[in-house]
């Protein structure tokens, strides 16, 4: 290997999105008990049904370990020293209320919010901290039936549709991160397409972690009624800090017959420094059921960010010919670790689930894919095709790979392929030859590697994760 | 014009070069013949700067200046450029995203303003011919699946885009059929010029018939045992390379 490979990794190229805007913000103290969650819960207006929820979640919390198994290092949680609830003081009811201090701080962060959604024809959620400041095109959407609001405007607007899909995928006590979110989030996105209805944008939320020591819980609900269908895009981002920061989200999915909806995330919340200091520490659990007969979900995820990553969106193919989807590109550089994967679960008969997982590893990395595929009984003709790769990019990074397969229906059919490969030296040089620089020959090779997920992203989204990718391996090589 | 100077390098600490010396003056086609593991690719490796491949004395010069302090993709936009004899496969990364890329590389750095997709396929369509090259293969993972043939012919198409001003030929021929090695001849024939300097490293004679250069080296052990006209290469190809020993 060359002193360039041997060098290979240093630092990451410049965090874009590490500023700390002053917003004019309202906190709880750190610390966690029943009287924190009837705060938050009193603070949201919220029915008594909801606040029963929370609590007993927060009693499950309490009896819960902190899951050890993930391949991850990292030094203990004190979710003590958390403040489990910090918002904006502001609270906006239109976009032209919204304060003007938080519409700067998402045109910095590059999120179209006002004339620039419009463009973009997108429809976006922000969610600052814990809570959510704006819904645009919120009227558009209504005139189809469709509701796009923060979940805290849901609780209020339409509290029979939270109430009778809330916690039906992921439940309260799911696990100990789950657990956490269901006893103290505080806002998030909620979707609902009624019967039939295509919706005719992307819906897109964006998260904002911007206050020191506080950790961000938010909750996402979509519910596709039989034959709806939405694309569903949700960005991330954090300052940077010394400290960590803890992120436990929770999104939910239900498709009904024939619904389909498709989930794209571009996670680049803060990694920390070079040399491990700060970022996000980023537990999510997200899971989707496809509960009606030929429903489809599908989960497409970029991770870039994140000192840490622990997630698993995850599909239930409960109705008969349904369909799940996990397209997975993962980057850890420098010190970041990442345990993501999926779990798929046929239940229905006919169903059918993919499963891309394109890993990339460089600086001191560590990389694993986590994936389980598993075909209950009753799963006659269900079927499953797992692919996933890992690419290494020098000598100090890791990548490690636990599919687990559980099959009990003998008419499965599982395939599973894998591949790990390093960024040949020959390669680079063979690019270099015909005038590349070294950085532009890397991120060729990973692009490249990282088609077939890219190429299932909404095609504004390819682009910016295309750009994502090479930002993040800025200092990687050289 | 290319110089060779007493040229010595190693590959993982083992010497395979022993003091190169060559000149190809501007314009002209060189041979070089030589048995395997005599050292040709290593010093096709040298000329273009791979990182591998250590230069422990001599030197490297283009044109009047040393190359050997310049990176692999500095040299490259300076003009020279190397066909591999081994072409590697990208997977994901289509021959014409790929070599837009180079070409627009090579560009900025003459100072020429890039090309745009439709120009761009625009001149690689036609640049294609030259080698009888399959359209589709642009659109298609770089080397992936490709044949031995199509990876041959792949090279000296990037060399028709790339316009360099030293071609080194890295086994151009090797693993080619007749027909295969016709075309790939005619191409890089195609790309004479009195302003492109070619070395071209070969086993065998056959190609050179076809190229006719202006002279041939026979290359063994790590150095140039021999220099001459066309005759050489026939002499060496009957009587073998133990003759020239």
């Amino acid at each position: 290997m060359s002193r360039e490979a041997r060098d290979i990794v240093a630092e990451r190229g410049e965090y874009r999105y590490g500023f700390e805007w002053p917003l004019d913000t309202e906190r709880l103290p750190p610390g966690l008990d029943e009287n924190v969650v009837r705060f938050i819960s009193a603070k949201k207006g919220e029915p008594d049904w909801l606040l029963e929820w929370r609590l007993s979640a927060l009693a499950a919390w309490k009896r819960m370990e902190e899951p050890r198994w993930q391949n991850v290092r990292y030094d203990p949680i004190d979710y003590g020293a958390i403040s489990y609830f910090a918002a904006p003081r502001k609270g906006p009811a239109t976009l032209a209320e919204v304060d003007p201090e938080i519409l700067r701080m998402f045109e910095k962060l590059g999120v179209p919010l006002e004339e620039r959604a419009a463009l973009a024809g997108v429809a976006v959620d922000a969610v600052v901290d814990s809570t959510s400041v704006v819904t645009t095109f919120k009227e558009k959407l209504a005139a189809l039936g469709i509701v796009f609001c923060s979940f805290g405007e849901a609780v209020r607007e339409h509290p029979e549709l939270v109430r009778r899909w809330l916690g039906t995928v992921v439940p309260a006590t799911d696990n100990f991160f789950a657990a956490l979110n269901a006893a103290v989030f505080s806002d998030g996105s909620f979707v609902y397409l009624p019967a039939g209805v295509k919706c005719p944008m992307e819906l897109s939320t964006y998260f904002r972690i911007n206050e020191a020591n506080t950790g961000q819980f938010e909750r996402t609900l979509i519910v596709a009624e039989a034959g709806a269908s939405v694309s569903y895009l949700e960005g991330c981002t954090a300052p940077m800090r010394k400290e960590n920061q803890l992120h436990a989200a929770v999104v939910e999915l239900v498709a009904l017959d024939d619904a389909t909806i498709k989930y794209s995330t571009v996670q680049n919340w803060y990694p920390g420094d070079k040399e491990g200091r700060g970022g996000v520490y980023n537990f999510v659990t997200k899971r989707g059921k496809c509960l009606g007969a030929r429903s489809r979900i599908s989960w497409t995820q970029v991770e870039t960010g994140s000192a840490i990553t622990w997630k698993y969106p995850s599909c239930i193919l409960q109705g008969d010919d349904s369909v799940g989807e996990f397209y997975s590109v993962a980057l850890t550089n420098n010190r970041q670790q990442a345990d993501t994967g999926t779990k798929m679960i046929h239940l229905g008969r006919n169903t059918r689930s993919t499963i891309v997982s394109k890993g990339i590893s460089a600086g001191e990395g560590q990389q694993t894919y986590r994936g389980l595929v598993q075909v209950n009984r009753k799963a006659a003709g269900a079927r499953n095709h797992t692919r996933c790769d890992s690419l290494l990019i020098g000598p100090r990074c890791g990548a490690h790979t636990f599919p687990y397969v559980d099959a009990r229906n003998g008419s499965a059919i599982l395939e599973h392929e894998a591949s790990t490969s390093r960024i040949g030296e020959d390669q680079l040089f063979y690019l270099r030859q015909r005038g590349l620089s070294e950085e532009d020959a890397v991120s060729m090779i990973v692009n490249g590697f990282c088609r077939d997920v890219f190429q299932s992203l909404p095609m504004e989204f390819a682009v910016e994760a295309k750009k994502l990718v090479e930002v993040s391996l800025e200092g990687a090589v050289g | 014009m290319l110089e060779l100077l007493d040229l010595h390098a190693e590959v993982e600490g083992r010497p395979i070069l022993h003091g190169v010396t060559l000149t190809v003056p501007k314009g002209e086609v060189h041979a070089v013949m030589g048995p395997n593991a005599s050292g040709k690719s290593t010093l096709s490796k040298v000329i273009a700067g791979h990182p591998d491949y250590v230069v422990t004395g001599g030197d490297v010069r283009f044109d009047g200046a040393s190359v050997l302090g310049l990176e692999p993709e500095e040299r490259a936009r300076r003009g020279i450029f190397l066909s591999f004899q081994h072409p590697v496969e990208i997977p994901g990364v289509t021959t014409s995203v790929f070599l837009k890329a180079a070409l627009n590389a090579v560009r900025r750095s003459r100072g020429e303003p890039e090309l745009d997709a439709a120009a761009f396929l625009r001149l690689a369509r036609e640049r294609m011919q030259l080698v009888e090259m399959d359209k589709e293969l642009l659109h298609r993972s770089l080397n992936e699946g490709f044949s031995g043939g199509e990876k041959k012919r792949n090279e000296i198409f990037q060399m028709a885009m790339l316009e360099p001003r030293l071609c080194v030929l890295d086994e151009p021929d090797s693993g080619l059929d007749i027909d295969a090695l016709r075309v790939v001849a005619k191409g890089v024939s195609a790309l004479r010029s009195p302003e492109r300097t070619m070395l071209v490293i070969t086993h065998y004679q056959r190609l050179l018939e076809h190229l006719r250069p202006d002279a041939t080296h026979v290359f063994v052990d790590g150095r140039i045992v021999r220099s001459g006209g066309p005759d050489l290469a026939r002499e060496v190809e009957s009587k073998g390379y133990q003759w020239v020993r």
